[in-house]
């Protein structure tokens, strides 16, 4: 037992699966940090009176929900990079870093601006009505009364939305990021096979550390900023 | 329906506006298309030489048709699975024996935070070990990982679902002398899981796209068979856009039928329809007014 | 209530059955007759898919020089061709599928290495080949690996062709990495990197298929690539499957395979290493 979690300690520096890991974090933060930034500007298009922003907004939405976020990280090099030579940085591994960013970012744009949606629609129509009634216009009951509550509302499906971000960062392997977690799995279980079940667990447990806290903490501040009715 | 929460009824000053922008929008969206397009044209990505083979029966005949099938088997597979192993948990985690709630819960909760890449590269190496003599592991890899992932899902939209039916039904049943055991089996699960037809179905959505993860563990799913067509042709924009259209067709499919089977059956359960979100998170649907 | 959620399960099943019934969907070939991997009726061979001249998926066929050794040899092992189902592996998931048993024997592009024997058996080698580089015809600055300092290199997922070129010639190289050759071919093409690398057949297959004339191979072999046939650890066919190779480099029947599938390409194999002679066995 004891030279298996010293050999498994060996292979954890080896393959620098802290490193990798990090990698991860790091396309989290920046994919969600964009992701959060389209998506409020799809969502602000998807309530807006304007019908062709709604339109633009509604069909940017069902495209990236319903790809494959394999086919969008293949494209980002194999289309974005490679057919229409689009650089995003000077090294090739920044620049496959930022177009897995970007793939992350535009794939899930599309679930933040849903949840912002979804927040929009948990305010009782009585809501707006009663600021109208008290002289509000568009802004200042949007700005007072509205939004408060629809971002209230939104919390929980940001939340989780941004577990399924860094989850779902893994699939950068696709778009030649390979020293991200799920790429050094496999090729640490590929060479080491007698450490299946130790490699997989470690990996595991670090998504694990790293998801649970994201949902406690997003419940917990859900209930907490509930807008009780 | 939001845009009556937000906007007064307009008055003529305000339709010009709206008009107005309605028209720069509308400019504004062509205008990046056509962009879009110019660019593509400069780089040549418009010919017909690198188009034309995305269209052709060998391409659909030998290579995206069977990739299609490999990828709705797995996904057929893993979503009855998960079907079926969703209940299992779910009324695990509704059981009222402590133990079993605490197990299954815990169960849930890891299944849903570890990636589903991991898991199938996992999965892929094990049954490596364990099952020698079997060919297309790959396959069932990428079945097993969907099914873990995917059935706690939606053990968890049992839960919700159970949760989200208003309280007198369980206490009705209680009161014409049903066990808490009975109430939750013939009286809360039957209507839950009508209430939750529509995001089950939204499920497949999921299951459909994560099924083309299969493709970094070498399973021949419709990705993989795209990748194999541009890499004698050499267009990969072209197929991959292709590919995404494949899928973009089935799954706004899946999210219509899920929609209509939500209205059809509002009338059938004293809970909500859910309807999933696409992501695989159903709380963020279940985690609605009605919590 | 009940009956109709049942119903609906009982639908979903039974369209599971109807499509489990089709069985799997070989992508560019009927999988009909199909067997297990191991052993029975059949037999499971490994080639790639994506490689002109070595093993290129073409409709519903198979073509390429390893596929034509594969099917000589298989035919050796008492096996006709219609009991040969081919199965792709690419490069990075051919140790795994060797050991899951997802096939009996590989032959793709397979270099004999020290490492892989660790975790496989190799019977051969059928061909000797070497590292080389790809580029666009008009670049005169790359003809050989020291030149790559500072440029842009693509290489598949899981081959050891790139990792070679950064320790042992140029640290400053910059690494594509892809699942498939053509790819690489492709980014090579939209000048997106400046060179290609992996073994010399393999790169002229490729110029050949999918350069039109604006790829050429730089000529300057810097490694030695033994071909050999991937088996599972302690195969007891590798000494078969020698004889079976001697047999065809004997017969003409090698000589023949090499000059079909390099038809079109510039490309002769090295004379001083080919034919090879196969190795002991394990």
């Amino acid at each position: 037992m004891n030279d298996y979690l010293s050999g498994l300690g060996s292979l954890v520096e080896r393959y620098d699966v802290l490193g990798a890991f990090w990698t991860n974090i790091q396309l989290t933060f920046w994919g969600a940090l964009i992701a959060l930034v389209l998506g409020t500007v799809l969502a602000l298009m998807r309530i807006s009176p304007i019908a062709s922003l709604r339109w633009v907004g509604a069909t940017y939405v069902n495209i990236l929900r319903n790809t494959p976020l394999t086919i969008i990280m293949t494209f980002m090099v194999m289309g974005v990079w490679t057919a229409l030579q689009l650089q995003l940085a000077d090294t090739f591994e920044s620049n496959f870093f930022r177009l897995a960013v970007v793939g992350l970012a535009v794939y899930h744009a599309a679930f933040v601006c849903e949840s912002i949606r979804s927040g929009v629609n948990t305010v009782p129509l009585g809501q707006a009505e009663a600021a109208r009634a008290i002289g509000l216009s568009f802004l200042p009951a949007a700005r007072l009364i509205i939004l408060p509550q629809a971002f209230r509302g939104a919390i929980a499906p940001l939340g989780n939305t941004l577990i399924a971000l860094l989850k779902n960062s893994t699939v950068a392997a696709a778009a030649s990021v390979s020293w991200e977690t799920a790429s050094t799995m496999k090729t640490m279980i590929e060479f080491n096979p007698n450490y299946l079940w130790g490699i997989f667990a470690m990996f595991a447990l670090g998504y694990v550390i790293l998801v649970i806290p994201i949902g406690v903490l997003t419940t917990w501040l859900s209930q907490r900023l509930a807008v009780q009715r | 329906m939001s845009a009556s929460v937000l906007f007064d009824a307009p008055g003529p000053r305000a339709r010009a506006w709206t008009f107005a922008g309605n028209v720069l929008g509308a400019v504004v969206a062509i205008g990046v298309a056509v962009w879009v397009l110019i660019q593509l044209n400069a780089k040549g990505q418009l010919s017909w030489d690198l188009w034309g083979p995305v269209f052709s029966t060998r391409t659909w005949q030998y290579y995206l048709l069977p990739g299609l099938v490999n990828t709705l088997r797995a996904a057929a597979f893993a979503i009855v699975g998960s079907l079926v192993f969703g209940l299992l948990f779910g009324m695990g985690r509704l059981s009222q024996l402590a133990p079993v709630r605490w197990v299954c819960g815990v169960f849930v909760e890891f299944l849903r935070a570890v990636p589903v890449l991991l898991m199938m590269v996992f999965f892929y190496g094990l049954f490596g070990v364990l099952l020698p003599g079997v060919s297309d592991k790959a396959f069932l890899a990428v079945v097993v990982a969907l099914i873990l992932y995917n059935g706690s899902v939606i053990a968890e939209l049992v839960r919700s679902g159970v949760g989200n039916l208003p309280r007198g039904q369980r206490e009705a049943g209680l009161v014409v002398g049903l066990t808490e055991g009975q109430a939750l089996r013939s009286i809360q699960l039957p209507q839950a899981l009508v209430a939750m037809l529509p995001a089950m179905v939204s499920q497949i959505v999921v299951v459909l796209k994560d099924s083309a993860l299969g493709q970094i563990i070498g399973y021949q799913e419709l990705l993989r068979a795209g990748q194999i067509v541009y890499s004698g042709d050499g267009n990969p924009l072209q197929v991959l856009t292709a590919v995404a259209v494949v899928f973009i067709l089935l799954n706004v499919l899946l999210t219509v039928v899920a929609h209509r089977l939500s209205k059809l059956l509002s009338s059938r359960t004293a809970a909500a329809p859910l309807e999933g979100t696409g992501i695989g998170n159903p709380t963020a649907v279940a985690g609605g007014s009605r919590v | 209530m009940r009956k109709h959620t049942m119903g609906l399960l009982a639908m979903a099943a039974a369209t599971t059955l109807t499509l489990s019934a089709c069985g799997g969907a070989e992508v560019g070939g009927e999988s009909e007759g199909e067997e297990t991997a191991a052993g029975g009726e059949g037999i499971t061979i490994g080639i790639k898919y994506d490689q002109p001249g070595l093993g290129l998926q073409d409709g519903a066929e198979y073509t390429g020089f390893d596929v034509d050794v594969a099917k000589y040899v298989a035919n050796e092992l008492g096996y006709s061709e219609d009991q040969i189902t081919f199965k792709e592996t690419p490069s990075a998931n051919r140790e795994a599928m060797l050991q899951n048993g997802d096939v009996d024997m590989i032959f793709a592009t397979y270099s004999i290495t020290d490492e892989r024997k660790e975790v496989i058996d190799f019977a051969g080698p059928y061909f000797v080949a070497g590292q080389d580089l790809l580029v666009a015809a008009d670049n005169t600055d790359i003809t050989g690996p020291e030149d790559l300092e500072g440029k842009n290199l693509c290489s598949v997922t899981g081959s050891t062709s790139a990792e070679k070129i950064k320790t042992d010639y140029a640290e400053g190289v910059q690494l594509l990495e892809r699942p498939g050759y053509a790819e690489c071919v492709t980014a090579l093409s939209a000048g997106q990197v400046d060179a290609v690398t992996t073994d010399d057949i393999i790169l002229a297959g490729l110029a050949a298929a999918n350069g039109d004339g604006n790829l050429k191979v730089v000529g300057n072999p810097f490694s030695e690539e033994n071909y050999g046939v991937g088996l599972p650890k302690g195969d007891d066919r590798c000494e078969d499957i020698n004889a079976a190779i001697t047999k065809m480099i004997d017969e003409g029947a090698w000589e023949d395979a090499v000059a079909a599938n390099t038809e079109g390409t510039d490309y002769t194999p090295n004379a001083d290493l080919n034919p090879p002679t196969p190795e002991a066995c394990a």
